[in-house]
């Protein structure tokens, strides 16, 4: 199996990079305001949808009708943006999508290009392919352009620069705008106001000078071919528009059939990414307009296998709205680098070691990075059923010799009740050996809270001596 | 009526004092329940944990344990959702297994549910005189879908004074093996939830699984808080004459 590039190295398991998360304060603080913020919003702006779970049912069902004829709406996709005058390219990987773009890019004469906020073009890596190319990609949605000004890594599918506090990111502006172009004045504050003035004269000199813009597609509608992007800052919408050349990345799953479909998903996407009843730009376009270029390339990437894959394949209704990550008690104390993917989080660790599979220690690590507590499933506006997956993922994975013997002894305690009961009058009997700490894996209990006392009487015991009581 | 009481591995080895208290609970209540000695434990740490064999074998034995009785309680939201969750994907659409699951699922009843739904009762005629406060765990929250019936049980104690807490349908951090694998993460989730639990300046926590307040007991106990964690039915058995225990 050839291995999926997913924007990330991949090199430590994820709960050693969880123990070094968790033990930054200031991360810890960040992340729990601004999730703990975003969830309140959604769940306002949910509750007020007197159909949501309509909405949701809704939802779930066009994306799985989608998936089941998917070679069907792909072609009749490609058809449609044909016919509008733009070009539809196809890239199995990473590396053919990566190839394509450059190509296109070095066509135009250009070295230079805006970006859209994108999680597709993240996941290939396609800012670095560029870059060995000799051209520059210049981020231009204000979290993005802080984790490039920072030469950081995205932390989250819609807030990247979630784990940066405003006093940070005013450091990051004051020594990196330079390097990319306008500076930010000397007097900056950490004011919001007036960050967000100085990344907006940053970033305007940018969209008035670069030719070529790209960008993702939050749906491709296969019946017109028009492609939605939704944002909140207008930053896109430049991007969209004022360049000669625009080349779309689009992973084959955001197909959506007609055009009507996207009535169910404007209420479902704002509603659980932002927390807002509507996102402040909707943009739309159909193939190229006069004097314009328009590429659409649709990416793999390991989604085909995933669809492929019975239990996994609901992981393809994704709509990338973040809402999981928000109810996520892992990530609000972990954050989304400790996930070694562009995908973090509960969505992630489904997503991540299907699309790269299961050969690295990380990816295998992945599907238990959760307490199955439900949170995600419940708030899943394509109500994928992220504990069952992960548990199918758990069953497939390869298991440590250690708990592999664990459990194979306590399958084996459990066979038979005498074994049990034969097992509970010895631990009644040895009650007072039990040490305050133990040893290997099992520490993990013990170094933050107590044992249970093993009681002198197992239930089955105070049973049998009592008659359940009666005597 | 035949009821079975499925007092789970974890409640029987370790926590036997929550099961005396449903037998006693239930007896005041006119039930006399069974407890089938075949029983051991649902499979749910094998299933959760990736080991489906072993899972399959446990719900196999589960299943047969529990056999021919008219309803099934359950002190733990965690066990009767695995039982009425799990057990039909485990058992597959048709055959054997899966029609004695099908005849299982709709019997099991998770403590509370039974007190409510069956036997119709809100005041089990409890006095408790301790400041309280609950924590809905995950799988009581969104795996049986407890509700409110645990406070709606809670309210009628006499003497019980219910505090509520906040970010209650928040995960504690325990999740089985979870707090193994992931010991730190699973720690600093359980830091929160006992940081909670103080605030409320409660004496007593209590849930309806025994090993959630396991796990944020043993922090409690740990930091030498003085507040103790106590399962709901524990509380719900206790009257003026005679204590939980």
């Amino acid at each position: 199996m050839t291995v999926t590039f997913l924007g990330m190295p991949a090199d430590r398991p994820f709960p050693r990079n969880a123990a070094r998360a968790v033990r930054n304060s200031q991360l810890r603080f960040n992340l729990r305001k601004a999730t703990r913020t975003i969830r309140a919003r959604r769940a306002s702006v949910v509750a007020e949808a007197p159909d949501w779970a309509e909405l949701r049912e809704a939802g779930r069902a066009i994306k799985e009708h989608t998936l089941r004829n998917l070679d069907r709406y792909l072609v009749q996709l490609e058809e449609a943006v044909t016919a509008a005058g733009g070009h539809v390219h196809w890239a199995a990987d990473a590396a053919e999508a990566n190839r394509i773009v450059a190509g296109l890019v070095k066509a135009t004469g250009e070295t230079e290009v805006v970006k859209v906020k994108s999680m597709a073009t993240q996941e290939i890596g396609l800012n670095e392919a560029l870059r060995e190319q000799g051209i520059t990609a210049y981020e231009t949605d204000l979290a993005e352009l802080i984790v490039q000004l920072g030469d950081d890594r995205p932390s989250h599918i819609l807030v990247p620069a979630i784990h940066r506090n405003r006093a940070e990111i005013r450091e990051i502006f004051s020594e990196h705008m330079s390097g990319w172009g306008r500076p930010a004045p000397g007097d900056l504050t950490d004011d919001p106001a007036a960050l967000a003035e100085a990344a907006r004269l940053h970033l305007r000199e940018r969209f008035l000078k670069t030719k070529v813009a790209i960008s993702g597609a939050n749906f491709a509608i296969a019946e017109t071919g028009t492609m939605v992007v939704l944002e909140s800052e207008g930053n896109g919408r430049m991007c969209l528009t004022l360049p000669r050349t625009l080349i779309s990345v689009v992973g084959i799953e955001k197909v959506l059939p007609t055009w009507r479909d996207l009535e169910v998903f404007l209420q479902l996407l704002p509603r659980s990414s932002t927390g807002e009843r509507m996102n402040p730009y909707t943009s739309m376009w159909t193939g190229a307009v006069e004097g314009q270029e328009f590429h659409l390339v649709l990416l793999d990437n390991g989604r085909t296998r995933v669809l492929a894959d019975e239990v996994g394949r609901q992981t393809l209704r994704c709509i990338r709205c973040s809402a999981c990550l928000n109810v996520c008690p892992v990530y609000e104390r972990t954050g989304g680098h400790a996930y070694g993917s562009v995908y973090p989080g509960p969505i992630g660790a489904i997503l991540t070691p299907q699309l790269r599979g299961m050969g690295s220690e990380l990816d295998r690590s992945l599907p238990y990075a959760s307490s199955l507590c439900g949170a995600c499933y419940e708030v899943c506006p394509v109500a994928i059923d992220i504990p069952s997956v992960l548990v199918e993922l758990r069953a497939r994975a390869r298991h440590p010799w250690a708990e592999r013997a664990g459990m194979a002894a306590a399958g084996w305690v459990f066979e038979r009740s005498g074994r049990l009961a034969r097992l509970q009058r010895a631990g009644g009997r040895l009650r007072g050996l039990v040490p305050r700490r133990l040893p290997g894996p099992l520490a993990g209990w013990t170094d933050t809270r107590d044992l249970p006392e093993v009681p002198k009487e197992s239930f089955r015991e105070w049973w049998d001596r009592t008659d359940g009581g009666r005597r | 009526m035949r009821v079975a009481l499925f007092v789970t591995c974890v409640n029987d080895t370790l926590f036997p004092d929550t099961g005396r208290a449903v037998v006693r609970l239930l007896r005041r209540l006119g039930v006399e329940a069974d407890f089938p000695r075949a029983q051991t434990c649902c499979g749910q740490m094998h299933f959760n944990t990736g080991y489906r064999d072993e899972a399959v074998r446990l719900a196999r034995r589960g299943v047969a344990a529990l056999r021919g009785y008219d309803a099934v309680v359950v002190p733990s939201g965690s066990c009767a959702a695995m039982i009425r969750e799990q057990y039909p994907k485990l058992a597959g659409p048709s055959g054997p297994f899966a029609d004695a699951v099908a005849r299982l699922v709709p019997r099991t009843y998770e403590l509370t549910e039974f007190l409510i739904d069956v036997l119709g009762v809100t005041d089990v005629g409890a006095y408790f005189p301790h400041r309280v406060t609950y924590h809905s765990t995950c799988h009581s929250l969104r795996g049986v879908h407890l509700g409110d019936r645990p406070l709606t049980l809670l309210r009628q104690v006499k003497g019980l004074e219910l505090v509520p807490l906040p970010g209650a349908e928040e995960c504690c951090g325990f999740g089985g093996t979870f707090a193994l694998k992931n010991a730190d993460v699973s720690a600093a989730m359980c830091a929160d939830k006992a940081r909670a639990v103080l605030d409320t300046g409660a004496e007593v926590l209590c849930a309806a699984d025994n090993s959630c307040l396991m796990h944020i007991g043993g922090m409690l106990r740990r930091q030498k808080s003085g507040v103790r964690v106590m399962h709901l039915a524990e509380i719900l058995c206790s009257t003026e004459t005679a204590g939980a225990r």
